[in-house]
């Protein structure tokens, strides 16, 4: 199994075999991080630039940190655009980062299909970090290894999604990770927040927290961001917390290992209880950790293929 | 390709490398410090049988890691294959020990600049030696090995192959010609 | 100026006419439809294994002019027009400003005599501004050339006010062309409501923000007793509101655009703003009922609804890019495509689409071959394939949804008011 995409978009595009590829090779990155220097050089010269249309402290860090393990040089470019704002256009910011001998762009935008059009428009890599409520595929393979580092395994296990789906890239990009590798997949949340057929995904959707609880060998505990409630289609908070949070109440009828994920950062007390992220059964820093490897994983397996093609071309 | 001939069989091969062992103890002075380490892939089945044979001589088992050096090499958009990124297994401290870096062919050096970077992360050993089985010339780096299984003088067009049982299903070392 | 088109097959449902026929040219009009016509011509066309048809009548138009003369002015759009076999375009009133008042009406008639290349017809807004709060003054626009009203890009929330309209329509016998649309259910969505939304992460429109607007138009053209004709549809549950609508007898007419047959939401996979139309591409199921009522005369016209928009409109964030589509230049080669080529219509049939049926809905006296009328009318090789390509676009933007497509159909002489307009003559 080789790797020839220069760009990773999302999750729906890859194969069985390149989620899996990349996992293997983000098994071999984790060991880097645990040494005393906890560097290769494996891209020395390369430049990796974040592109951030969104605030993101962790996913911009974890990205960066990764990008430096690798001996990268790493630029941040965090930048606000509205729809309203007139400035320059995702195009011509990708072209001038190009102009620049950058050699990956990480981007991160509040637009869906953002980093689709970024990579139509430039030969170097492209490496969707977050684009609207599209795909987040690192967050999702980061998750899906610190699962297999748990659990040994994807296939056959039952994974449930809890939270705004409707507006989770997190929750798509699981969806099509999870379901690729042979995980059975729940989505539960109010009516209100589950996207129109999202069955046709693949998953099962359930509006009750215990069903989808009940079976499940992990649970991914998004994020509720009631601040953006733009269609107001939010329930109320304390609502939402009876109904769907992560309670030790409700895990104590779970399965008793149940792994229980989130991608941060937390709101306790809304989607999840304080005891629960920091209980036994939570995984959540050990996501953190695992981001970085899964990280080094994508960036290292972009800049090689785009090289080799870079070559292929040079040849011609 | 051509197999044109076969330079060492089954036999020349394993006493080729029984000699390693004791030219290894002998300038170590025994197995104090004493440490292996193969580099991927056909180094680490040699690194084993090194130390087996170390092992027979000396009754003492000495450590062997495994280093894959996949993330040091300078030539990796040139290979044609895509590497495939392999965990380093160097389960013991490598700061302070004697250790000998195990690999089955040395030609240009590379491989053995990418290994020493890659090790010198790891810690900071008291020094650092190198043992090949076969050594076929035409080096590009100043590096030299301390212990060669055999000098096989070739030309740029010809490819050296180190077959061993735990990979290749027999032991033997063949001189191929490129076509 | 006499053109003698030989051999080739013409059709003209009008005048019942489908078979190999030369046709003569002079003076701006059709003198002579016969066997062998022998005439000392300024230009004979051989048309040998061609279609000779009526310029097509293409009744939903957006030429830009004035204000967003970026996009396209009349004078590229109607070059556009006849590179695609287009003789007369209804040009829509979503300009800058918008044709609501004798002085705009004036000025963009003054530009269209001073630039156009091809017939334009002209629609006003049905709302002053299009803000649908205040009519329009009907009988002067009418006066000055308007042939219908639309608030074309928006549909008259009020309902009192849309009543009012067509009966002012009625009375002074002008077309009420009806975006159909309910904002309230838009949901600021930008791709069709279904898995398709769901998959790219992007808002989704309801097909009921649609064909409930669709409905509520039709009972009041019923009770105003006037014409109305439905631009753009795109889903089934619209045609079947027009099927029922026509079988009770209300004058209702519908038109859809070549990428509601032949595109469907899938298309969007990848974020290609060339693919952002309003209404959505939908699902295969309204693609087929598309056709169906194509098929079956419930969809009486095919309209480009050419919406020309620059490069950083279209080719950036999906959901900020602009909706719309040119499609001038490949109506035509696009129907040939999915319709003929599919034996979905015959070549009357589509002749009805893009020429007959049009003309008579705006009740302009265009879009025949019978002797004596204006001489508008193409000559087309119905095999030729051709590539569209950015660089052969002739229209001043370049989002066509068929770039990279094959195509069949080649138009190879569109011959406008008596005179041979494409192909286009250097002027060095």
């Amino acid at each position: 199994m080789a790797w020839t995409r220069k760009d990773l978009l999302g999750l729906e595009d890859l194969s069985r075999e390149e989620i899996e590829l990349i996992l293997t090779t983000a098994e071999s990155f984790k060991q880097v991080s645990t040494r005393e220097i906890k560097k290769v050089p494996a891209l020395r010269g390369k430049t990796v630039v974040n592109l951030f249309y969104e605030p993101s402290t962790r996913t911009r860090v974890s990205f960066e940190v990764a990008a430096k393990r690798l001996s990268a040089d790493v630029i941040n470019i965090a930048t606000e655009t509205s729809s309203v704002k007139k400035g320059e256009t995702l195009v011509d910011t990708g072209r001038n980062i190009e102009a620049l001998k950058a050699d990956i762009i990480v981007i991160r935008h509040n637009a869906s299909g953002a980093a689709a059009v970024l990579s139509r428009h430039v030969n170097i890599s492209v490496v969707n970090a977050g684009d609207g409520w599209h795909e987040h595929p690192t967050q999702a393979l980061l998750d899906i290894f610190t699962l297999k580092e748990k659990l040994g395994k994807i296939s056959g296990l039952n994974v449930s999604i809890v939270g705004d789906i409707a507006h989770s890239r997190v929750a798509r990009s699981n969806i099509w990770g999870l379901t690729k590798l042979g995980a059975k997949v729940t989505v539960c949340a109010p009516k209100m927040l589950i996207p129109v057929a999202i069955e046709q995904m693949g998953v099962r959707v359930t509006e009750n927290i215990d069903d989808a609880l009940s079976c499940a060998d992990a649970v991914n505990v998004l994020r509720m961001q009631f601040e953006r409630d733009e269609e107001n289609v939010f329930p109320k908070q304390l609502e939402y917390f009876k109904n769907f949070a992560i309670t030790e109440e409700r895990l104590k009828k779970a399965k008793k290992n149940i792994v229980v994920m989130h991608p941060g950062p937390i709101n306790r007390g809304v989607e999840m209880s304080s005891e629960v992220a920091d209980g036994a059964n939570s995984v959540i820093l050990e996501q953190v950790t695992n981001g970085i490897a899964v990280r080094m994983a994508v960036l290292f397996l972009v800049a090689q293929a785009k090289d080799k093609l870079k070559n292929h071309e040079d040849i011609d | 390709m051509k197999e044109k001939a076969k330079l060492l069989d089954k036999d020349t091969l394993n006493r080729s490398l029984m000699r390693v062992a004791h030219e290894i103890l002998e300038k170590n002075k025994g197995t104090k410090d004493l440490s292996l380490v193969g580099i991927r892939n056909r180094g680490v089945y040699l690194a084993k049988r090194l130390a087996d044979y170390i092992g027979q001589i000396e009754k003492v088992r000495i450590p062997v890691g495994i280093l894959d050096i996949t993330l040091y090499r300078d030539d990796l958009t040139l290979i044609a294959a895509q590497p495939v990124v392999h965990k380093t297994e160097i389960d013991f401290d490598i700061t302070d020990k004697n250790i000998v870096l195990v690999d089955d062919v040395l030609y240009t050096g590379r491989t053995i600049r990418a290994a020493l970077d890659a090790l010198v992360d790891l810690g900071r050993p008291k020094s650092i030696q190198l043992a090949v089985l076969v050594d076929r010339g035409h080096r590009e780096l100043p590096i030299r090995a301390e212990y060669v299984g055999k000098n096989i003088p070739t030309s740029q067009n010809e490819t050296v192959e180190v077959h061993l049982v735990e990979v290749d299903g027999s032991d033997e070392v063949v001189i191929v010609e490129k076509e | 100026m006499k053109i003698l088109i030989k051999n080739g097959r013409l059709i003209d449902p009008a005048c019942n006419l489908d078979g190999l026929r030369d046709l003569l040219v002079e003076n701006g009009k059709i003198s002579q439809v016969s066997n062998n016509i022998k005439a000392d011509a300024d230009k004979t066309i051989e048309a040998k294994a061609m279609i000779v048809m009526p310029g097509m009548v293409d009744m939903h138009v957006h030429l830009r002019e004035p204000g967003r003369e970026d996009k396209e002015t009349i004078a590229s759009g109607t070059r556009a027009a006849l590179k695609g076999g287009v003789t007369s375009v209804l040009a829509m009133p979503n300009t800058l400003p918008a044709i609501d008042s004798v002085d705009n009406i004036r000025l963009l008639k003054d530009i269209i005599k001073k630039t156009a290349h091809a017939n334009v017809l002209i629609a006003g807004s049905i709302t002053k501004g299009r803000q649908g709060k205040e009519l329009t003054d009907i009988a002067q626009l009418k006066d000055e050339g308007m042939v219908a009203i639309s608030d074309d890009g928006s549909s008259v929330d009020n309902k009192e006010l849309m009543l009012k309209a067509l009966k002012d329509a009625k009375k002074h016998r002008v077309l009420v062309v009806c975006h159909c649309e309910d904002k309230a259910l838009m949901n600021k969505g930008v791709v069709n409501l279904g898995i398709i939304s769901t998959r790219l992460g992007l808002r989704g429109v309801s097909k009921e923000s649609e064909y409930t607007r669709i409905k509520r138009d039709i009972e009041l053209a019923e009770k105003a007793d006037s014409p109305l004709h439905i631009a753009h549809l795109s889903c089934k549950e619209s045609v079947e509101l027009i099927a029922k609508a026509k079988k009770k007898g209300i004058k209702v007419t519908a038109e859809t655009a070549p990428h509601y047959f032949s595109l469907t939401e899938e298309a969007v996979l990848g974020y290609d703003a060339n693919m952002k139309v309003n209404p959505p591409l939908r699902t295969k199921e309204d693609a087929s009922a598309i056709r169906g009522g194509l098929a079956d005369g419930t969809i009486d016209a095919i309209a480009s609804d050419h919406a020309p928009h620059t490069e950083n409109e279209k080719d950036i964030e999906f959901e900020r890019a602009e909706f719309g589509v040119i499609g001038l230049e490949t109506m035509l080669a696009v129907s040939i495509t999915e319709l003929i080529q599919t034996g979905l219509l015959d070549w009357p049939g589509l002749v009805k689409k893009v020429v007959l049926n049009p003309a008579k809905i705006l009740g302009i006296n265009k879009g025949t071959l019978c002797v004596g009328s204006d001489a508008d009318l193409i000559v087309v090789s119905p095999d030729k394939e051709w590539l569209v390509q950015k660089d052969g676009l002739v229209s001043k933007s370049k989002n066509s949804a068929f770039l990279g497509r094959r195509l069949k159909g080649v138009v190879e002489y569109t011959i406008c008011n008596g005179r041979i307009a494409y192909p286009f003559i250097n002027h060095t």
